[in-house]
């Protein structure tokens, strides 16, 4: 079992004195504008500074530490040859602004990643520019505003979206401007059709929906749901968070959504770095073509080039055309497992959550609200360990750690009570999601006292966050500050 | 199937939890909307799909085949391999963002030391966990100065990349907020201080100015510009090239409320313009209204040092529609790539590096002016790039391209007033040979 290092590794200021010293002017910059000192950041030799990340690195737990079934987040293995394939200095050495002529393979690369995007979302044209999810419901929606006012219709300024969505869709639609309309789930986890129907109106331009949603439970009724959609004149969104549980078995563009987002660090396996890089490309039906961000990539007598020429483009969303390392990763990866490889990708990562949720059910400490029949993540609650043994949904996350294993999401999405949403993704063995559900129902058994003080084994006890908001402590400065005032 | 271990036994897999095949887990999905495969090719082995990548990396030029003198956005630096050698711990790159303190205290102390150098750099008293890349941190911070002034128009000057320009311009559409420009001087390059006086208003929620600006000129006015803009009680929004703090004056030091950048340059590659990193700093007072992720020091149950993603009511998943910004996923790891990079150069080494880029800076431009032809733009002292004149500015990029060069970014396209003129950039990574190469075909023309 993985047991976390625990080091106490001081801050990098603290590594070497660091003193103020001056530093020499120079002649043709005007004085007023030069430092007069060096910037307060430690000289130090290359061998401290490899000892200190390597230990932060070791604090740190990452999908090749162990299984990470973090709901909505499709946390599954990367290829180690997708990474290596990234670094070749004839991908990462290249200049944005370099003569088309020196860049055909990454114009390639994007192109063909553009055309393999569409089969499998079933749409008819994508942009790889936005850099994560919410950076591409953004563009989303700048597309949304784009489509309605060229249709000369100013007055949709509302975003309809389901109380089981993201955070990020309702602030992205803030951002873009509109007011955000969110409405109750019914009785089973699924968009309330009637209630739908009722808030659709000629000011909507958009409803925004994750399918399956975050539940996991697949929005059966999306037929009749993109018909309303359709009547009332506004567009069809699809949050791609969840795309891991239906490629090759049911695409957004046949199911009637007119925009859709992916996240490229999550179903096409391009590892999260920590937070980021990510990309969130975005794809379009036709009618929302003329608007994508520029530059488009075209291809002409196997000549491939940047394309400007797009009057009614929204512009650009970010500087250049991506995080192309991104995107490098993600085309190796569906090369690597073609057409097949994403749909057995998608079934099994249906069994695995299916299998733990079957399982976990059985032991009869977890429940499932709503519908039994998940996707590629589901949803339990805690509340009977909470009614019996005091146990909240975090004091079982956070045990977990003690057991080496990362816990899944907690307290998201909100519908649910004491919620614990899990997605173990393909790539976790039979072994491994057993030794999962072992610890899970370890947990509820175990002493209440033991279960509320983890974690123990890890690097630091349960963190005191309230603490960190009343006193802010976020730089060496402060913190100096701070040791100041107190001595 | 490669990275599926459990695809030899899902009817077992089936069995056990009462299923006999595996269309049973689909059963939900309307029949007539299913869809048998995706119509891409079958998956291929590693080596085979490593050898069609060779064939195209062979159809690009990297900048040890085509140096390039392009300025205006990223260019090229000198990436330690230390920094290299950081970023491929894989504890690091396959983690998810740090939700769990517990288990992350390594990233967030990297965040926390972040922040610290870049607190240090701008002399800024906080700073974000990053932001996608330079221009949308210029977005956010013109949202982030409505909200705080409550006034809806945001000034830039005319001379900032037509990229950035563009994406301020959707990142501000939805708040209502106009954008105005001021005209820089033709001469100098530099903003002129009796434009900006004639376009701030009483409803100026912000002024943007970039430093050294998007000409590679150092912009001298700073602190006329401050006092005027705070006397109008406008926020103070400056960008920065971070390399160029290592010699320059701060941000923070000439009265900036919120200054941005472009990270990319501190240990990142230019991964054709990704691999990003949008710097974002601001003064203590404004930071309940920052975009992003923050990183705090606290302690533990034990009373042990700790860190932990902090003041997250300003974030969107907990206030999802009244969130300061809709960003979730950041840029981590290029985050990470900085920290590693400003750690390894130390205070002293910035300096130096600095001064480096400044000097070859002067010295390409010294040695291109000496070349017939040739007309220094703007009067303005710059840092590693800048702008010069030429008849045949055209033809020249072509000149070089033949002969495996790239030339300066010509700017007619987007500034009209500036036909013939290219803007150059150099840094330390362009050799003495990269630099005679571009002379002596500059020479032919």
């Amino acid at each position: 079992m993985y047991q976390s290092v625990k080091y106490d590794e001081p801050l990098l200021k603290d590594l070497e004195v660091c003193v103020r010293q001056k530093c020499l002017s120079i002649p043709k910059i005007p004085q007023n504008l030069q430092r007069t000192t060096f910037v307060n950041i430690p000289n130090l030799d290359e061998s401290q500074v490899m000892r200190h990340f390597l230990h932060l690195s070791q604090l740190n737990y990452g999908i090749e530490t162990g299984i990470y079934p973090l709901g909505s987040c499709t946390m599954k293995y990367n290829p180690k040859i997708c990474e290596e394939i990234s670094h070749w200095e004839q991908f990462a050495s290249l200049h944005p602004y370099q003569d088309e002529s020196t860049i055909q393979g990454t114009l390639q690369i994007m192109y063909e990643l553009e055309r393999f995007l569409c089969e499998i979302t079933g749409m008819d044209h994508f942009t790889l520019q936005p850099a994560a999810g919410a950076h591409g419901e953004f563009t989303g929606l700048l597309l949304t505003r784009a489509y309605h006012e060229f249709q000369k219709d100013f007055s949709r300024d509302e975003v309809i979206l389901p109380d089981t969505s993201h955070g990020t869709n309702p602030a992205s639609a803030a951002m873009a401007g509109y007011k955000v309309i969110e409405i109750p789930s019914n009785q089973e986890g699924t968009v309330d059709l009637e209630i739908l129907e009722k808030t659709l109106s000629e000011k909507t331009a958009c409803f925004m929906l994750t399918n399956p949603n975050t539940l996991g439970i697949f929005e059966s009724e999306i037929d009749r749901i993109a018909q309303l959609v359709h009547k009332s004149g506004a567009l069809l969104y699809y949050d791609g968070a969840n795309m891991n549980a239906i490629m090759g078995k049911v695409r957004p563009g046949d199911m009637g959504f007119d925009i859709v987002h992916l996240n490229l660090h999550k179903t096409f396996s391009t590892p999260h770095g920590g937070g980021g890089p990510g990309a969130g490309p975005i794809g379009v039906t036709k009618k929302l073509e003329r608007f994508l961000p520029v530059p488009r990539i075209i291809k002409k007598n196997d000549i491939f080039s940047f394309d400007y020429e797009y009057p009614d483009s929204i512009g650009k969303i970010k500087a250049a055309y991506g995080n192309f390392s991104v995107l490098l990763k993600a085309y190796v990866y569906i090369l690597l497992m073609g057409g097949n490889g994403l749909t057995e990708a998608s079934e099994v990562a249906v069994l695995n959550a299916n299998y733990m949720k079957k399982k976990l059910v059985d032991s009869k400490y977890y429940e499932l609200p709503f519908r039994d029949l998940r996707k590629h993540e589901f949803v339990l609650s805690g509340q009977r360990l909470l009614n019996t043994k005091g146990i909240r949904a975090l004091d079982v996350a956070k045990r977990l750690l003690d057991y080496g294993l990362h816990p899944p999401t907690v307290y998201f999405p909100h519908l649910v009570k004491e919620a614990l949403m899990i997605e173990p993704t393909e790539t976790e063995s039979k072994k491994n999601l057993d030794e999962y559900i072992d610890a899970l129902v370890h947990i509820a058994q175990e002493d209440p006292d033991l279960v509320k003080n983890a974690p123990k084994n890890t690097s630091v006890r349960r963190i005191d966050e309230v603490g960190a908001v009343k006193n802010p402590i976020l730089t060496w400065k402060a913190l100096e500050m701070k040791t100041e005032k107190s001595d | 199937m490669q990275f599926i271990p459990n695809s030899p036994i899902k009817s077992q897999m089936l069995q056990e939890i009462g299923l006999h095949d595996m269309k049973d887990l689909y059963t939900d999905v309307p029949k007539k909307l299913q869809v048998k495969n995706i119509g891409l090719p079958p998956g291929r082995c590693q080596q085979e799909v490593e050898e069609h990548l060779r064939k195209l990396a062979r159809r690009n030029k990297s900048f040890c085949e085509i140096p390039s003198f392009i300025g205006g956005g990223v260019k090229p630096h000198y990436i330690p391999a230390a920094v290299k050698s950081v970023l491929s711990r894989s504890e690091f790159y396959t983690a998810y963002t740090p939700y769990q303190p517990e288990a992350s205290q390594g990233f967030l102390q990297a965040i926390f030391e972040y922040q610290s150098m870049i607190a240090e750099l701008t002399d800024m008293d906080v700073s974000n966990a990053s932001l996608y890349d330079g221009a949308t941190a210029l977005g956010e911070a013109a949202l982030m100065c409505t909200r705080i002034t409550k006034r809806k128009t945001f000034v830039i000057p005319k001379n900032i990349s037509w990229e950035k320009k563009c994406v301020l311009m959707n990142y501000t559409k939805g708040a209502g907020i106009a954008v105005k420009e001021v005209m820089y001087n033709q001469k100098t390059g530099m903003i002129d201080l009796e434009e900006v006086r004639k376009v701030v208003t009483t409803d100026t929620a912000g002024l943007y100015i970039e430093n050294p600006n998007f000409f590679g000129v150092f912009e001298e006015s700073t602190e006329e510009i401050q006092s005027f803009i705070h006397k109008n009680q406008s926020m103070f929004v400056v960008g920065i090239d971070p390399l160029s703090l290592g010699i320059l004056k701060s941000p923070g030091s000439y009265g900036a409320d919120i200054v941005i950048g472009e990270g990319n340059c501190l240990g990142n590659p230019i991964d054709f313009g990704g691999s990003t990193l949008g710097i974002f700093a601001c003064k203590n007072e404004f930071v309940r209204q920052v975009p992003g992720r923050i990183i705090g020091l606290t302690q533990d149950a034990e009373g042990k040092r700790a860190f932990c993603m902090t003041m997250q009511t300003r974030e969107q998943h907990i206030r999802r529609e009244k969130a300061t910004s809709n960003i979730c996923t950041n840029e981590g790891l290029c985050m990470l790539a900085a920290a590693a990079y400003l750690s390894w150069l130390g205070g002293k080494r910035l300096y130096d590096l600095s001064l480096l880029n400044y000097s070859k800076g002067q010295d390409l431009e010294k040695r291109m002016m000496n070349i017939p032809g040739f007309t220094k733009k703007f009067s303005g002292a710059h840092f590693n790039e800048f702008v010069l004149q030429h008849p045949k500015a055209k033809k020249i990029n072509k000149h070089l391209l033949q002969h495996g060069i790239q030339g300066g970014l010509l700017l007619d396209s987007w500034y009209p007033e500036l036909s013939n003129c290219m803007l150059f950039g150099i840094t330390e990574l362009h050799s003495e040979e990269d630099v005679d190469h571009l002379i002596s075909h500059l020479k032919e023309v």
